[in-house]
This record gives structure tokens, C-alpha cells and sequence, in this order.
């Protein structure tokens, strides 16, 4: 022990025993018990005891304080406990006289045997009878042990204690039973010995005997406190004396079993399935029967557990396993028996028809009802992540029962039968049992089902969903098998598409999941929120494979990847795969990829998909289109200009309108009830917005349009021009347009370009010059002309007359070819 | 007679009142029957498929065929909605009797009356369709008209005149008031949670009570809590006004309702919704206070139009007394305890009598507008059904219960805006009356039949209805029951002088016995004991004897006797007296003891013993001592 420690431990002791001063709490104690284990084990403390006679000084101290204090009681015996599990040092604390105590004597028996606080007044303190047990725990280390137990009587002490009114203290009590009882037969019992006990040591004897009488008892809490001393033993005590034990105890336990009601029947499941999970069970072929025929006399709601944990093990007797399934299986087997219209699919494999104990659980009250089927659910759902789940696994008829329990609990169904009837009435809003059966109907989407099955599926969780009556819990757990299912949706090998029913679903579960989005009450909202995150984590690669389908080898194909990524990327959705440490030059990327579409791709789709995304951007103020928006329109109209599809261009020309009304600050259409929003920025003087449309071949782009050869594109930017012209004429200068030498330039560049030679471009175009030609152009005489149907001439009154006339000059013909 | 509701389903069948020239309406084809007849095509209009009456609405009055209600003293009214028929039997029957309500309901229901009233006769319609009524006519029409039931009483509505005087019929009680009817019995109102002023009623006489429980709610909203103490011990309890959306819990409904409002509004439509202008709008304001900042609603404007909104705004918020304990502590804040004060005053919530005036100046849209009628045939609402009806932005959500939301929608089919059903009735429902009846444990339930059954379309929902021991007693309409309990006893006063000159005998420890002579005084159901007048003195003149001089005969009664012969012990006191070989029998009802040698027989029985001996008047006087001796006189 560390000097300084040593120094400070006379001065803590004194304070320990002094009733004047404070006692410290619990906590710092039990630090101190730890610190004390610690040096213990660390290695031989006699001489830590030797060198410190406080301690011992203490424990005596302690022991002949009139009144003393329960807490300090319990740590002075917890603390013996921990020395004297050295053998040196039990000897020594049995022996060692006090050095300043006037009353000598042998220190552990006081501390523990009769004449120690178990008589005192002290004992009715909890904590003191715990710290009398745990100090024992500690000190039943060895065979010196084990005589003074049998000295100082502490058996009979601790078997009264496993009735104690303390749970702590009765649960204590058993395990140390178990301890000594382990102890005992360590030594000379490490083979077999005899099942009758007579080569068993006295001690090891004296406990046996107890439990068998203790098993014969009349009153459940004897038999209670006996299996629960067996359950531990077989729990932790795997040598080969735990055999004999069995063969000794067993009969008395299958008496048990004859009895009407069986008594303690939670612990005796524990016990059996303790025994069948220790080597013993692995050995006796009797257990299988005992196991068996408990199954068979506890009541369902009692056997459930039993069932599950025979399902556990490893290794036994199929047909005892084909009996415990049927057990879980007979609520879900009752609930379809009520639940059918008619003679239906095939049910649960044989032996579990829902037998008629199970109906009379059913029957007997709600609590009973409702208490068989959320344990049957819960059990189930624990099986089924099992590897060694039984199989094949029931899954259609427990989907089957599964979806019949939600709707008998929302109300929807509608038996036929008595016990339906019941059913209907007792689960109608039961939230227990909706939850319980909603948790297994999410566990069981790890299977498949047949499609009608999974159909039936999807419409009960709508009706979950959607039903206002869900409380929040259940809607909670709703939305979890919702996902569940949507994830694992087993999907025909056939079929890469989600089938029709499950697309129904999600085009009903949209506006469910908009409406709890906005519901007042805030654990909908709440759940809503949690399920829409699960899906979008799940759909965290979407972005990256729309990415991908850039490239796809099909037009139709990357058109829609074009116009998906333009979308994700307005949400802020879409991340390249170049990877997060350039999150900077990511959007740019995308832009210069369906830039690179626009200006290379072959097909007319993806580019006419590419120019409304960027038109879109444009209008939805993407982040990166803001960034430059001047260059943005530039490289696209640059793009697009030179486009073959008459589509692009008009797109084309459509974004050039967006980028104008911006300029202008006049959004296209606005709802006449709207408040208006503040502008972002006062709107741009004219002659600014000018230059910026010349500065980015705005009027380029739109001239050269204008005597495309397509005519909607003509008309279009015949329109916008117009639109320019409208804005520009009340501002506009007196200006005259033979003034200036650009605009001769330009007006026979035009000339050119309407005779067809568009070779030539207009190079740089002051805005003034663009005024003077605007003003100077007939777009109003053009609109007109393009305005007409391209057989405008054929259906005029001239091509009328021309044509009948036409037609007589032909009977002319034909009558003359007639003579 | 307990309530007098008015069943205005009648109405669905009736062509809407527009508030302006709807051509749409006006211009409806004309039916015809079957062979082409169309004598009919002036009274009914056909409209997507649907036949209805093109005339002022009538309503269903309530039975009268089956007593002369001139004969009925009393009404008792549970609660405004119950009292709309008021006018029809106070001004048209001979009703003479007095009607009974508190405050709130008096007020509230003369808002309903008032707007009912305007709503009608502000669109006065000249024709008035009566062919079709005819019953050999009615038959040939299609449903529902023909499945319409007693047409012929079908009646337009009352006047402003009518009501007033209707109301002014009503005396107006309090909670836990004891008025006296007549000396017979005794009527309580007792709050029942439901709407302001909401009552049922207890009518006990001294020794029965009968409790009457209809619109009853135990879930926490604007009025008073039920009071279910005072329906404690209860011989018979009348169960009636149950919930007419059992599977639709309130709250679940609330929730449906404000995510509906949100999602329509956010998407720029607009929200009608048709209802009362008093009662749940109170809480769906107050759900919508909570909601609206939370949903981003700030700036969405929420109209209230009616003829007597600002009333009915205002009257809620002066009848603290009438509220539950959270909303009467406000008033001592001191605070408004309907939150939509504030609505009002950060102009979030406008209300208007109309659409006309103000209303079309301050109109903006999206908006929530709450107004009447909720069946859709008169009221501001038909112009907003109207004019939203096109639009599949615009959502139409029901919140009243009273009528079929799919027969209101009739006539303005085909309709492009979205319709929700969020019926919010909070009134009890199956599991919260079984934990009443439980709780207050009545002898014997009486409830309409449709209560002891499932609903029609969900018969296997057996947990739809009254369950309890013994099984509930069901009537249907026009059926004459018998109440399931006797009047057996009758409290008597005796006045203080003939008290005291009485001589109690106790016969038993504690309870002592006397005779009394006296006069049966009985007026006004009251019985009073008075002292016997002294005998007449006599007169000696020849005065005629008048009949109520007729004392009656006072003559010296026999002792009267108590107490029971002890068999062993008469035996022996026989034999003591010098009887032998005496027998004893057991019979029925007693005893037979036999005197072999004297050829006697004694009859002992619980009430009454009898000595048979044949001529022997000396043996029997004996034999009557001995037996006297084990009785008590007095």
C-alpha cells in the first residue's frame, strides 16, 4: 500500500467509528471497498493487515459500538469478507486480539457467527443483513471457510435469509448458497459422486437437503427460493457433480409438475431451461421428456417462454422443438382460425392449431387476451432473428396473423365466427398489442411472402398510417414496418421493378407523409420526419448512380439522368463522385458536364433536357448560376446557338426571356392573390441592362433566331424582341438610326443572314446600335408573317380559285381524251 | 318532456339558397317521371343525378302525433342544439307549460335560432313545393326523397316573432338547482361537459330518481366538467345523445383536421369550413391559436361568417361561470379564456355578419373560412361552394356530425376541390358510457334501440355499443314504455302538535313504534298528517249536517301487536299451564302446534297465529293469553 495511503488510514478509521462525525455516503464507501479489493487481490495482504492494525482495530471498534451505524456495520463486514478470503489472513482475523480494545476475542466469529450484529438491533437494517451475506460471498474462499461456516452456524442464517423481505438480500442469500454449495463439493466431489449424497461433505449435504425439502413444500415461496438456487447452480457450476445433483433433484422436480396449479412455474421454467443449457441436459434423454411434459401443463401465457427458450437450444429432440413452436404459434393460429371467412390458404404446420386452452385464454378476460398475444409476438420476433429458427418458417400464415391482428385492433375486420367476434371487441384499439404486432410485421419483412400476401401487408400499414386514430406510438412503429417493408420488399427474381401494388403504396404514402408533416400533434410530425430520413439514408447513393446514367448508352436514358441531377443539384441533393474534399468544384463539374452534353451529345433529347435544366436553374436562382450569372448565359447561349435541334434553340430563346425578365425585375406571371416579397435588389436601369444582354450575345443569339428556318423559333425570338422593344422605346433616346456606321454593318450582316448566308457574325454590338436596329426592323410585319401556318398559302382564297380552276382545266383534259 | 331537437336532415333534400343569381342553380333540368309526366318539373330539379325539392327549406318537426302537447307542463332543454324546435311547439300546439334551461343555452340557442332564421329569410324564395308531397306522388319519386318519412308535417322555418316568443317561455335555472314541478317531483340540471350551459337533468321524488343523460362529454374542452357524482343511485337512468361518430376519436380528428387546413393553405388553396357558429369552432380556434405560428400560418387570414358571430365570439367570453377550471381561472388574470380574443385583436381571425360589405373589401386569399349552414342549403357557405368548387386546390372540411357529408355535397356535384370529413363529436362514446354506468351504477339503463346493437354497416363491432348488467331497455320511435319502477312510498309531514303528542314504544333497540290518529291532509301532491278535530260539540239545533262535518268515526282501537312466538318456549309455557302431549309441525310458513288431548290446534305464522278449538271460548281466551304474553302491544 502506497506509505501516504497508510499514513491517512488511523485518521479515517477513527472517523469511521466515531458516531459524532458525519458519515460519509455510500458512494465514497464503496470506492473504498474497491480500493480495498483492489490491494487485496493485487496480492498477500497479511502483512498489509500486520503493518495496519486501524483496520482491525476498526472492525472491533465497530463491532462493540452500542449503537452503531447500519452503513459503517455493512462496509466493516464486507471488508473482513474481502481479507479473510486469504487463507493467512482468515487465520489471522480469527485469532488477533485488539490491541486498544480492552475485550478480546476471536474477530470473524464476532463479526459473523451468532454473536455479531445477528442478533442486534442493527439486523433490521437492510443493508447491514446484505453486508453480512457479501462479506460471507468474499470470505467462502477456501476450506478453513467452509469449517467456520459450519462452526458459526451462518447456514441456517442464510437459508432464512432467502425469505427475506429485501429482494437484494433474499437474491444474495440464494447465490451464496450456490457459492458454498460449489465450494464444498470442489474439493472431494470433483468426480462423480453418488446420487444419494452419502460421500457428499456435510456441508454440501446440509444445502441439498434443504432444497429437497424446500421442493416438497407446500408454500410457493419455499419452492420458489429452491428452483431459484437451482437455476443459479446450473448456471454457473458445470462439473461433473451438478450431474449427480440432477439425478438426485429431478424426481422431486417432476412432482412439481403433477401438482394443480404448478407451483412457481416461472421459476421452474428457469430452472429447466438452465439445466438444458448445461452440460447435464446434453446427457439426460429424461430431460427432454420433463421438458416436454411442462410444455404440456403450463398454461399457454406460462409456457410461452419455456417454448422460446427450448427453441434456443442447440441441440434437442426435433419433435420437442415441433411441440415448442406449436406452443408460440397456437395465439397467432387462434387469432386466423377467427379471423377466416372462409376455408382459407393452409395455416401453422400441425400441432399448432389454436388448441382449446388457448381459445379459453382468448375468452377469459382482455388482460389475458391482450397479455398471450403481445407475448407470442415478441417471442416470435426474437425467434425469427434467430439462425437456429425453426424451418421452414412459417412465414405466409404468421404474415397472415399478423395482418389479422392489425386489422381486428383497427377495427377493419369483420369475422364471422364467435371467438372473431370476441376478438373484434377485446383488440378494437388495443395500442399494446397494435405496437407489439406492428414491431413483428417489421421483423418478418426479412422473409418473403407471396405477393398477395405483401400486398395485404402494404394496405394495412396504409390504414395505420392514414388513420387518424393511431396514437403516436403506433403510428411511430407503423412507419417503421413501413420502411422495413419498402426496403426488404422481396422482389420477384423476374421483375427488377417494384410491382404495381407496392407503386400504389408509395403513391398513397406521399400524401400520408405530407399530411403528418404537418400534423399539430408533434410525435406524428416527429415520426414522419425519422421516416423520411431512414429513406433518403437508404437513397443516399441515388444521386451518385443518377450520376452515372450521365453516360447511359440510351438518349432516353441520359435525358432523364439530365433533367434528375438538375433537380437533385437544385435541392442540394446531388454530390459528384469526385468525392467530398472538393465539395467547391463539384457543381461546377455537373455544370460542365451538361454543358459537354449540350454542346457534344448527339441525340436531341439529353440536349433539349439539358437546356431546361439550365433554363430552370436559372429561374430557381441556383447557387452557381448566381455565382456568374452573365457567364452562365453566355456559354449557354453560346452552346445553344449553334444547336441543329430547332428545340434547343427555342429553349434557348426561352432562357434568353428568363435572363431579360430578370434583368428587367419582372417575373413572368405572378399569383394575382400574392403578397408581394420585397425585392432583392432594386431592378437595373436600361441602359445597364443593355450592356449586360450585350455582353453575354444576348442580341446576337436572338437576331440570328430570328430568321431561323424553323418558324417556332423565329417567332419566338421575334416576340422577344418585340418584348425589348416595348421596354425600351419609352427610355430610349431620340437617336437616329442612320447615325451611327455600326448599324449599316449590322443591318447588312442581317440582310445576309435573312438570305440565308449565316456565316458571318455580327461581331460587337454596342447597345445603342441595337436599339437603332430594333426600331428600325418591322418586328411587328415579321410577327405577322411568321404568325401565318406554313400553308397559309394553300388554304387563301387565291389558291382556292387557282385551284378549281386547276380542276376544270383537268376535266378539260379528261373530256377531251374522251373523244 | 325532455328536449325538443329539430332534425334539419329534412333540408338535404331541398335545392341550396344562393346568396346571389346562380345560373347553374336556376337553370337545374326539371324532373320527370318515368312516363314522362312532368307535372312535377316546377318542384323538383334534377342535379348530377340527384332529385331535389326547388323551394324553401323545411325541417321534421318532432312527434306529435302521439300526445296532445298541449297537455305537456314541462320541457327541460339539455342543450341548444336540443331546443331548436321550440318555436313549432310553444307557438302552434296549445302549449301552456313552462320550459326550463340555463342561461347559455337560452343564449346560445337563440343565436343558432337567429342565424337559422336569417339565413332563410334573406333569400326569400316565392315557391313553395307541395305536389311532390302527396303520398301516392311520394312513392313514385326516387331516394331518398321516397324513403322521406312523415313529409306532410315537414314545416318552414319559424320567424324572429316566433322565437322570441319561444324564449321568452323559458325560465332559466342553474346548475344543481332544485326546482319543485308541482309538488311531485323535483328537477336538477347538472352540468354534462358538452357546450356551454350543456345539461342533464335529474327528476327525483323522495323516494325515486330518474336521471336523464343526453349530450354528455368527459373530455377536457371549454365547458364545465360532467358532473357524474350527482347521478349517483339512480333507479333508472335515460341514456340518450351519445356520440354519431363512434369510431372517430376527437383528437385523431383535430390532428386531420389542422393537416388538411395546413396542406391546402401551404399549397395556395383556400379552406371552407361549414359548421355552428358556436361550440367546437370555440376549440377548433383554440387548436388553431396553438398551430397556426408552429405550421407558418401567421399570415394566413381566418374568417368567421355569420349572422351573429360577434355574439356568439362575445357571449363566450362572459359566460366564465358556465367554463371548465382552466378557462374560469383566466377571468380572474385577468384574461379573455378563449384565446381567439387575441386572434381577433392581431387581426388573424375577422368576422363578418355577411359576405356583403366589409367582407369583399378585406377578402384575401388563401384563406380559412368558417361559417354556416353545415348542411350546405342556405347560409354564406353556399356562395363559397360555390365559388371554390372548381378549383382542386381548395379543400371543404366537415367538422359537424349532424349531417352526411356526402348528401350535403349533392347538389353542388361535379366538384373539383377536396373534400375531408373530420366529424368532431365529443360527446361519449361506448367505452366511456360503460365506465359511467359503471361508476354511477344505475338499476336499470334506458337507451334508444340503436344503442344496444352494433352499428348497421360494422355488425361485428361489438364493442359499438351499451354494455352493461342488467341489459339496457331500448325504445324506438313511437313506443310507449313503462318505466322499470313502482312508486311505492310517499313522504307524509306530520304537523308538530300531532307530533308531540305521540308516545313512541320501542319495540327493538332503536326502533320504537307509535299509532297515530289523524287527518290526511293532501294538496298539491303534498300529504300533511293534521290532529283530529275534536269531537263536535254537540250542537242540539237541527242544523243540517254538511258532509264535511263528517268526523271520522274515532273508535277505541284494538292494541296493536309486534314480535314473534318462540316455538320451544310457547311449548313449555303450555305445558307449565297444564297442556300435555302437545305435538309440533313444521309447516310452509310456520308452525302447527297440536293439543292432542284438548282437540286444539295454534296456528303460528309470520303474520298472523290462529287458535281452532272447537266450542271451547274459555280454552281459547286462555290459549289467546298465553300466546299474547310473548307479543308486544302498543
Amino acid at each position: 500500500m502506497d506509505p501516504e495511503c497508510s499514513r491517512l488510514l488511523p485518521a479515517l478509521c477513527a472517523v469511521l467509528v466515531d458516531p459524532r462525525q458525519p458519515v460519509a455516503d455510500d458512494t465514497c464507501l464503496e470506492k473504498l471497498l474497491d480500493w480495498f479489493k483492489t490491494v487485496t487481490e493485487a496480492g498477500p495482504s497479511l502483512l498489509l493487515l500486520q503493518e495496519n492494525p486501524c483496520l482491525v482495530e476498526l472492525l472491533f471498534r465497530v463491532l462493540k459500538a452500542h449503537d452503531p451505524r447500519p452503513r459503517v456495520l455493512s462496509f466493516s463486514l464486507r471488508l473482513a469478507g474481502l481479507f479473510a478470503a486469504q487463507e493467512d489472513c482468515f487465520q489471522y482475523l480469527q485469532v488477533t486480539p485488539s490491541s486498544s480494545v480492552s475485550q478480546q476475542g476471536e474477530l470473524l466469529p464476532m463479526l459473523f457467527g451468532e454473536s455479531g450484529p445477528l442478533g442486534g438491533a442493527a439486523w433490521t437494517a437492510p443493508t447491514v443483513r446484505s453486508g453480512w451475506l457479501q462479506g460471507l460471498r468474499s470470505l467462502a474462499q477456501h476450506p478453513g471457510a467452509l469449517r467456520f461456516l459450519a462452526d458459526c452456524g451462518a447456514v441456517d442464517t442464510i437459508f432464512s435469509l432467502q425469505g427475506d423481505s429485501s429482494l437484494f438480500v433474499a437474491s444474495a442469500a440464494g447465490q451464496l448458497l450456490v457459492h458454498i454449495l460449489a465450494l464444498a463439493m470442489r474439493g472431494p466431489a470433483e468426480g462423480h459422486p453418488s446420487p444419494q449424497g452419502c460421500d457428499w461433505p456435510a456441508c454440501a449435504q446440509k444445502i441439498v437437503c434443504h432444497v429437497e425439502d424446500s421442493l416438497r413444500s407446500t408454500a410457493t415461496l419455499q419452492v420458489t427460493q429452491a428452483l431459484n438456487v437451482l437455476t443459479t447452480t446450473f448456471g454457473h457450476c458445470h462439473s461433473p457433480w451438478t450431474q449427480g445433483l440432477w439425478v438426485r433433484l429431478s424426481p422431486l422436480v417432476a412432482c412439481l409438475l403433477e401438482k394443480d396449479p404448478i407451483p412457481a412455474s416461472h421459476s421452474l421454467v428457469d430452472l429447466l431451461l438452465s439445466v438444458a443449457r448445461s452440460p447435464v441436459g446434453s446427457s439426460d434423454c429424461g430431460l427432454w421428456e420433463t421438458l416436454a411434459q411442462t410444455l404440456s401443463h403450463l398454461s399457454p401465457t406460462q409456457a410461452g417462454p419455456l417454448a422460446l427458450g427450448i427453441l434456443k437450444l442447440q441441440d434437442c429432440p426435433q419433435a420437442l422443438k415441433t411441440q415448442a413452436f406449436g406452443v408460440l404459434l397456437q395465439p397467432l393460429a387462434c387469432v386466423l382460425k377467427a379471423a377466416a371467412q372462409a376455408p382459407g390458404p393452409p395455416g401453422f404446420p400441425e400441432g399448432a392449431t389454436g388448441d382449446s386452452i388457448t381459445v379459453d385464454t382468448f375468452l377469459s378476460s382482455k388482460s389475458a387476451c391482450v397479455g398471450l398475444l403481445c407475448q407470442a409476438l415478441a417471442h416470435l420476433e426474437l425467434l425469427q432473428l434467430l439462425p437456429q429458427r425453426p424451418s421452414p418458417w412459417p412465414q405466409a400464415p404468421l404474415l397472415r396473423a399478423a395482418v389479422a391482428i392489425l386489422r381486428f385492433c383497427h377495427g377493419s375486420a369483420a369475422p364471422t365466427s364467435d371467438v372473431g367476434g370476441h376478438l373484434c371487441a377485446v383488440l378494437a384499439g388495443c395500442v399494446r398489442v397494435q405496437r407489439a404486432a406492428l414491431d413483428f410485421l417489421g421483423t418478418l419483412s426479412q422473409g418473403t411472402g407471396p405477393q398477395e400476401l405483401v400486398t395485404q401487408v402494404f394496405a394495412v400499414l396504409l390504414e395505420y398510417l392514414t388513420s387518424p386514430d393511431s396514437s403516436p406510438m403506433v403510428l411511430k412503429k407503423a412507419f417503421q414496418a413501413t420502411l422495413r417493408w419498402l426496403l426488404g420488399s422481396p422482389k420477384a427474381p423476374s421483375c427488377c421493378d417494384l410491382d404495381p401494388h407496392t407503386q400504389l403504396f408509395l403513391g398513397e404514402l406521399l400524401p400520408v407523409l405530407r399530411k403528418r408533416l404537418c400534423s399539430p400533434c408533434w410525435e406524428a410530425r416527429d415520426s414522419g420526419l425519422e421516416f423520411l430520413t431512414q429513406v433518403t439514408r437508404h437513397w443516399g447513393e441515388v444521386p451518385e448512380l443518377t450520376g452515372q446514367l450521365l453516360r447511359d448508352p440510351e438518349s432516353y436514358v441520359r435525358a432523364s439522368a439530365v433533367t434528375a441531377t438538375g433537380q437533385l443539384s437544385s435541392w442540394g441533393l446531388y454530390a459528384t463522385p469526385t468525392g467530398p474534399e472538393h465539395p467547391e468544384v463539384q457543381q461546377e463539374s455537373l455544370f460542365t458536364e451538361l454543358l459537354h452534353i449540350l454542346s457534344t451529345d448527339s441525340e436531341g433529347f439529353p440536349r433539349r433536357a439539358v437546356m431546361h435544366v439550365f433554363t430552370q436553374w436559372l429561374k430557381d436562382g441556383h447557387a452557381d448560376v448566381a455565382e456568374d450569372l452573365e457567364q452562365f448565359v453566355a456559354r449557354v447561349l453560346q452552346a445553344a446557338s449553334q444547336d441543329l435541334d430547332w428545340e434547343v434553340r427555342a429553349q434557348g430563346l426561352e432562357l434568353a426571356l428568363v435572363f431579360l425578365e430578370q434583368l428587367l425585375g419582372q417575373p413572368g406571371s405572378r399569383c394575382p392573390y400574392a403578397v408581394a416579397l420585397p425585392e432583392a435588389a432594386p431592378p437595373a436601369t436600361l441602359a445597364q441592362v443593355l450592356q449586360a444582354l450585350c455582353r453575354v450575345q444576348l442580341f446576337e443569339f436572338a437576331l440570328r433566331a430570328l430568321f431561323d428556318c424553323d418558324r417556332p423559333v423565329a417567332q419566338k425570338s421575334c416576340d422577344l424582341l418585340l418584348f425589348l422593344k416595348a421596354k425600351a422605346t419609352p427610355c430610349g433616346g431620340p437617336q437616329e438610326a442612320g447615325a451611327s456606321p455600326d448599324v449599316v454593318s449590322v443591318e447588312a450582316a442581317l440582310q445576309r443572314w435573312q438570305a440565308g448566308e449565316q456565316g458571318q457574325p455580327l461581331g460587337e454590338l454596342e447597345p445603342e446600335a441595337v436599339m437603332a436596329v430594333l426600331r428600325s426592323m418591322d418586328l411587328e410585319g415579321l410577327r405577322g408573317m411568321l404568325a401565318k401556318s406554313s400553308d397559309h398559302m394553300e388554304k387563301s382564297p387565291q389558291s382556292l380559285l387557282q385551284d378549281m380552276l386547276a380542276t376544270v382545266g383537268v376535266l378539260g383534259e379528261n373530256e377531251a381524251d374522251c373523244y | 318532456m325532455l328536449d325538443c331537437g329539430l332534425d334539419m336532415t329534412s333540408t338535404l333534400n331541398f335545392l341550396p339558397l344562393p346568396l346571389v343569381q346562380n345560373p347553374r342553380l336556376s337553370n337545374l333540368p326539371g324532373w320527370s317521371l318515368k312516363d314522362g309526366n312532368a307535372f312535377l318539373d316546377k318542384e323538383l330539379k334534377e342535379c348530377s343525378g340527384h332529385v331535389f325539392v326547388d323551394s324553401v327549406p323545411e325541417f321534421c318537426l318532432p312527434e306529435t302525433e302521439l300526445i296532445d302537447l298541449s297537455t305537456v307542463d314541462v320541457i327541460l332543454i339539455s342543450n341548444y342544439h336540443c331546443m331548436m324546435a321550440l318555436p313549432y311547439i310553444t307557438e302552434h300546439t296549445g302549449f301552456t307549460g313552462t320550459v326550463y334551461a340555463t342561461e347559455p343555452t337560452v343564449q346560445i340557442g337563440r343565436l343558432l335560432m337567429e342565424e337559422l332564421v336569417n339565413f332563410i329569410e334573406r333569400v326569400p324564395k316565392a315557391q313553395s313545393a307541395s305536389l311532390w308531397k302527396n303520398k301516392d306522388t311520394q312513392r313514385l319519386l326516387p331516394s331518398p326523397l321516397k324513403d322521406a318519412v312523415e313529409v306532410s308535417t315537414w314545416r318552414r322555418c319559424y320567424t324572429m316573432q316566433e322565437v322570441n316568443s319561444a324564449l321568452s317561455k323559458i325560465q332559466l335555472v342553474g346548475y344543481s338547482q332544485k326546482i319543485e314541478l308541482f309538488g311531485a317531483v323535483q328537477v336538477t340540471p347538472l352540468s354534462s361537459g358538452y357546450a356551454l350551459g350543456s345539461s342533464n337533468w335529474i327528476i327525483q321524488s323522495h323516494y325515486e330518481k330518474v336521471s336523464y343523460v343526453s349530450g354528455s362529454s368527459l373530455l377536457t374542452t371549454h365547458p364545465q366538467p360532467m358532473d357524474q357524482a350527482s347521478l349517483k343511485n339512480s333507479d333508472v337512468l335515460i341514456l340518450t345523445g351519445l356520440t354519431q361518430i363512434p369510431t372517430a376519436n376527437p383528437d385523431g380528428m383535430v390532428g386531420e383536421f389542422c393537416s388538411n387546413l395546413a396542406l391546402t393553405v401551404r399549397n395556395g388553396g383556400n379552406v371552407l369550413v361549414p359548421c355552428y357558429p358556436s361550440g367546437v369552432i370555440y376549440d377548433l380556434l383554440e387548436c388553431l391559436y396553438q398551430y397556426i405560428d408552429s405550421a407558418g400560418l401567421s399570415s394566413i387570414p381566418f374568417y368567421f361568417i355569420s349572422p351573429v358571430a360577434n355574439s356568439s365570439l362575445e357571449f363566450s367570453q362572459i359566460f366564465a361561470e358556465w367554463l371548465c377550471h382552466n378557462k374560469q381561472t383566466k377571468v380572474y388574470l385577468p384574461e379573455p379564456p378563449f384565446p381567439h380574443a387575441e386572434l381577433i385583436q392581431t387581426n388573424k381571425l375577422k368576422h363578418y355578419p355577411s359576405i356583403h360589405g366589409d367582407f369583399s373589401n378585406d377578402f384575401r386569399q388563401p384563406c380559412v373560412v368558417f361559417t354556416g349552414h353545415p348542411s350546405l342549403r342556405f347560409g354564406d357557405v353556399v356562395h363559397f361552394m360555390e365559388l371554390w368548387g372548381k378549383s382542386s386546390l381548395n379543400t371543404v372540411i366537415f367538422t359537424e356530425p349532424d349531417f352526411s357529408y356526402l348528401e350535403a355535397l349533392a347538389p353542388y356535384q361535379p366538384l373539383a376541390m377536396k373534400c375531408i370529413y373530420c366529424p368532431i363529436d365529443t360527446r361519449l362514446n361506448f367505452i366511456q358510457v360503460s365506465k359511467l354506468l359503471k361508476e354511477v351504477q344505475p338499476l336499470h339503463v334506458v337507451c334508444p334501440e340503436q344503442y344496444t346493437q352494433p352499428p348497421p354497416a360494422q355488425s361485428h363491432r361489438v364493442d359499438l355499443m351499451i354494455d352493461c348488467q342488467p341489459p339496457a331497455m331500448s325504445y324506438r320511435r313511437a313506443e310507449v314504455l313503462a318505466l322499470p319502477f313502482r312508486r311505492r312510498y310517499e313522504k307524509i309531514e306530520i304537523m308538530p302538535e300531532l307530533a308531540d303528542s305521540l308516545v313512541p314504544m320501542e319495540i327493538k333497540p332503536g326502533i320504537s313504534l307509535a299509532t297515530v290518529s289523524a287527518v290526511l291532509h293532501t294538496k298539491d301532491n303534498k300529504h300533511v298528517l293534521q290532529p283530529p278535530p275534536r269531537p263536535a260539540q254537540p250542537t242540539g239545533g237541527k242544523k243540517r249536517k254538511r258532509p264535511s262535518d263528517d268526523i271520522p268515526d274515532c273508535k277505541v282501537l284494538k292494541p296493536l301487536l309486534s314480535g314473534s312466538i318462540p316455538v320451544e318456549q310457547f311449548v313449555q309455557t303450555l305445558e307449565k299451564h297444564g297442556f300435555s302431549d302437545i305435538k309440533v309441525e313444521d309447516t310452509a310458513k310456520g308452525h302447527i302446534v297440536l293439543l292432542q288431548e284438548a282437540e286444539t290446534l295454534i296456528q303460528i305464522e309470520e303474520d298472523s297465529t290462529h287458535i281452532i278449538c272447537d266450542n271451547d271460548e274459555v280454552l281459547r281466551v286462555r290459549l289467546r293469553d298465553l300466546v299474547l304474553k310473548f307479543l308486544q302491544k302498543f
